[in-house]
């Protein structure tokens, strides 16, 4: 390990404990939207780990993150689980759903991609409601805990910072390199012998299995799971804006886009109750034609010009 | 012709803004107005819902309060200001919103949202500011863990299983008097709350010797609902119970009368209390039963819709509408009783007195529950009236079903 690296994980290390100590500052309403932003921070940047380097723009946030709050709905009420072993089941069954999509999928190029996971929320939410159906039967998906708005913003932060160190250990990594070899020409990655569909496969799971992790985590936060509110493809959108906001070229890319994100979302939600689909859609155009490698990219282009 | 009334019009609109902001000046020097916070669903899945139960009635009592001349607190009137928000039909939107009106508006009371899901997603917040939660849109078997948790939560819509022994006994009875036999197909959406309802309804129907000729369920949205009523009808049913959802609701009952499907007893869940519902099947839902219904017969019911009708311009449904109205009167004669804004008195008010309310005389048992509420309604000539209830006792026999003419 360089010098260098070792300052950039003491750093994360200081950034980590910065935001740990959130909660003893507010307890109320600017914890409540640190809390939500640390959920965004989560899932952004462990959807770039996959979307970044491979440019296929997956929407399938929402359907695995409404995986982890179902099972831990469901384990819970019917089947008097803990929520720390629905916590551990649900990420697990997310990676093997991640899988086998992943498997059957990854050799989709492009657009075709796209819309198949934007597609697979709604698949899993039906799935998951048949199988429950047909097989299990429910008691309604409770999910009763006595975590404090504190404690589940230190759990989302600890995610969070795992998120981070596996990025960062993923980029030095031959399977980040392989990746951004795949992600510049696919056919140059295989014919210099990468297994193309297997390291995609691999770096998808991840990101199913913390998108999953993440919404195990949150399922205590709304006490009372909904299914078609758990699989909301606005998530899946939300998540995609956020992280293209910030730029998903670097690891910390994301992180700069949700803070601003959450902070005029939620001024917009004040002064604009009724249109905040209008901004989300305005806000997406203006960043694939002004800003299309996010603040990241720009703050280079301005630092590169200075440089010359 | 039409420029001109245009320009009258809108003369006429600027001088009316002028002496509202005229109007609204004095009153605020008159007195500070109550603060009252709600998180509405505005977009997204439950807005709808929303819009039919909740939003009119908020409306109406707020008007009805200001014209009143406001809550009598502190040896004065106070008018009060409704402040909302939307959450997007998303829980975290619901929480910081709530979270907002609590710390950042610092509103002196808030009001229930819509939904299971959301009521008790907000229930900590409401719980740790002490805020007097009355959930109406909320229907649980876990009021008692609830009410522990939340001391400040009162609940007055019922529970699953008491929603599901509703339609038990209306049916239970349908058949002592011989309107109907013993077979029943029974359907349901593929969602938490309509498994949940199923999952319920085998056991206690079964227990009461009907025999479930034929038990289906359907994804939730799904375009085509014709497989399902097929089926139903093919299994030759005495009557059909389907715990729908409102989409589902109204494909169900379009498709009954597409494929004639005979029963004397038609059951559809939620919505089918809806005035929307009888305005788009007209006379062919005469008979149909579902979830919820009012006794429409007392003086104070009769006042109400007609005072709901001309304030917000829409029939107010036959379920929850009445019993969120009933929610803010129970509100009100609290804060006016405590004579001043203190919240956990407030809480306790309620808690230990009973109210005057709409739907009759409301008060809480140890669980902070309302054991009084109508679970089935039945369409007669454009009403959907009461014919079983927990704890209201003016609830009518359902009649048989005939045909959809």
């Amino acid at each position: 390990m360089t010098s260098a690296e070792t300052g950039k994980l003491a750093l994360g290390a200081v950034c980590v404990l910065a935001a740990a100590s959130a909660p003893f500052f507010s307890d109320g309403y600017w914890l409540s939207i640190a809390t939500t932003a640390m959920m965004y921070i989560a899932l952004s940047t462990s959807w770039a780990l996959f979307s970044g380097p491979t440019h296929l723009i997956a929407l399938s946030t929402g359907a695995f993150f409404g995986i982890g709050g179902y099972l831990v709905g469901s384990g819970m009420s019917d089947y008097d689980q803990g929520f720390w072993t629905m916590a551990l089941i649900a990420p697990l069954v997310a990676t093997v759903l991640a899988l086998l999509i992943g498997l059957a999928t990854l050799r989709l190029k492009g657009v075709y991609f796209v819309i198949f996971t934007l597609g697979l929320s709604e698949m899993i939410r039906n799935l998951v409601s048949w199988v429950q159906n047909n097989f299990l039967g429910s008691r309604g998906l409770y999910v009763l805990t006595d975590f404090t708005e504190a404690h589940i913003y230190w759990m989302l932060l600890t995610v969070a910072a795992v998120v981070f160190f596996s990025g960062w250990w993923v980029n030095r990594s031959r399977l980040g390199f392989a990746l951004r070899i795949i992600g510049n020409d696919e056919e140059v990655a295989r014919h210099v012998g990468i297994n193309t569909a297997w390291s995609k496969v691999i770096l998808f799971m991840t990101t199913g299995f913390f998108a999953a992790l993440v919404g195990a985590i949150v399922a205590p936060r709304y006490s009372y799971i909904e299914p078609n509110v758990v699989f909301s493809p606005q998530l899946s959108f939300l998540v995609v804006i956020m992280a293209l906001l910030g730029g998903v070229h670097r690891l910390w890319g994301p992180l700069l886009g949700v803070i601003p994100f959450t902070l005029i979302w939620e001024a917009i939600t004040i002064s604009f109750p009724a249109s905040t689909t209008l901004f989300l859609g305005l806000t997406f155009l203006l960043i694939v034609y002004l800003i299309p490698n996010g603040f990241v990219g720009a703050f280079e282009t301005v630092t590169g010009r200075i440089r010359k | 012709m039409t420029l001109e009334i245009k320009r009258r019009s809108l003369v006429m609109g600027a001088g009316a803004a002028v002496g509202l902001s005229m109007l609204l000046t004095t009153t605020a020097l008159a007195a500070e107005p109550i603060k009252i916070g709600v998180v509405s669903h505005l977009t997204g899945p439950l807005a709808g819902g929303e819009a039919v139960t909740h939003t009119p009635n908020i409306e109406l009592w707020a008007k009805q309060v200001n014209d009143r001349g406001g809550l009598k607190v502190d040896g004065g009137q106070r008018p009060v200001e409704i402040i909302t928000y939307d959450d997007k039909t998303d829980p975290a939107e619901h929480i910081k919103a709530v979270q907002r009106l609590a710390t950042q508006d610092k509103v002196d009371f808030m009001l229930s949202p819509y939904g299971t899901g959301f009521n008790i997603a907000a229930a900590p917040i409401y719980a740790k500011y002490e805020y007097p939660l009355i959930a109406v849109s909320a229907i649980t078997d876990k009021i008692p863990e609830l009410s522990k948790r939340f001391p400040n939560m009162f609940f007055t819509l019922g529970t699953t299983t008491g929603f599901v022994e509703g339609v038990r006994d209306t049916l239970v009875k349908m058949r002592d008097d011989g309107t109907i036999g013993n077979k029943i197909a029974m359907v349901n959406v593929a969602d938490a709350f309509g498994i949940e309802l199923a999952d319920k309804a085998r056991p206690i129907l079964s227990e009461a010797g009907f025999e479930i000729v034929y038990d289906k369920s359907y994804p939730l949205g799904t375009p085509d609902i014709s497989p399902v009523v097929k089926g139903a009808k093919a299994a030759e049913p005495d009557a059909f119970v389907a715990w729908s959802y409102p989409p589902d609701t109204f494909a169900l009952t379009e498709q009954a009368i597409i494929e004639g499907l005979d029963v004397r007893a038609f059951y559809t869940a939620v919505a089918t209390c809806f005035p929307a519902y009888a305005d788009k099947f007209g006379s062919k839902i005469e008979g149909n039963l579902g979830a919820g219904g009012v006794n429409p017969d007392t003086p104070a019911m009769q006042e109400y819709r007609k005072a709901h009708k001309e304030v917000t311009g829409k029939e107010a449904d036959y379920w929850a509408s009445a019993t969120y109205y009933a929610s803010l009167q129970i509100l009100e004669q609290a804060i006016e009783n405590v004579g001043t804004i203190d919240r956990a008195a407030t809480v306790d008010y309620i808690k230990n007195n009973s109210f005057d309310t709409v739907i009759g005389t409301v008060s809480f048992d140890d669980n902070n529950n309302s054991e009084r509420y109508w679970s089935v309604g039945q369409w007669r000539d454009g009403v959907f009236r009461a014919v079983a209830d927990t704890g209201m006792g003016d609830s009518v026999p359902a009649v048989a079903k005939e045909g959809w003419n």
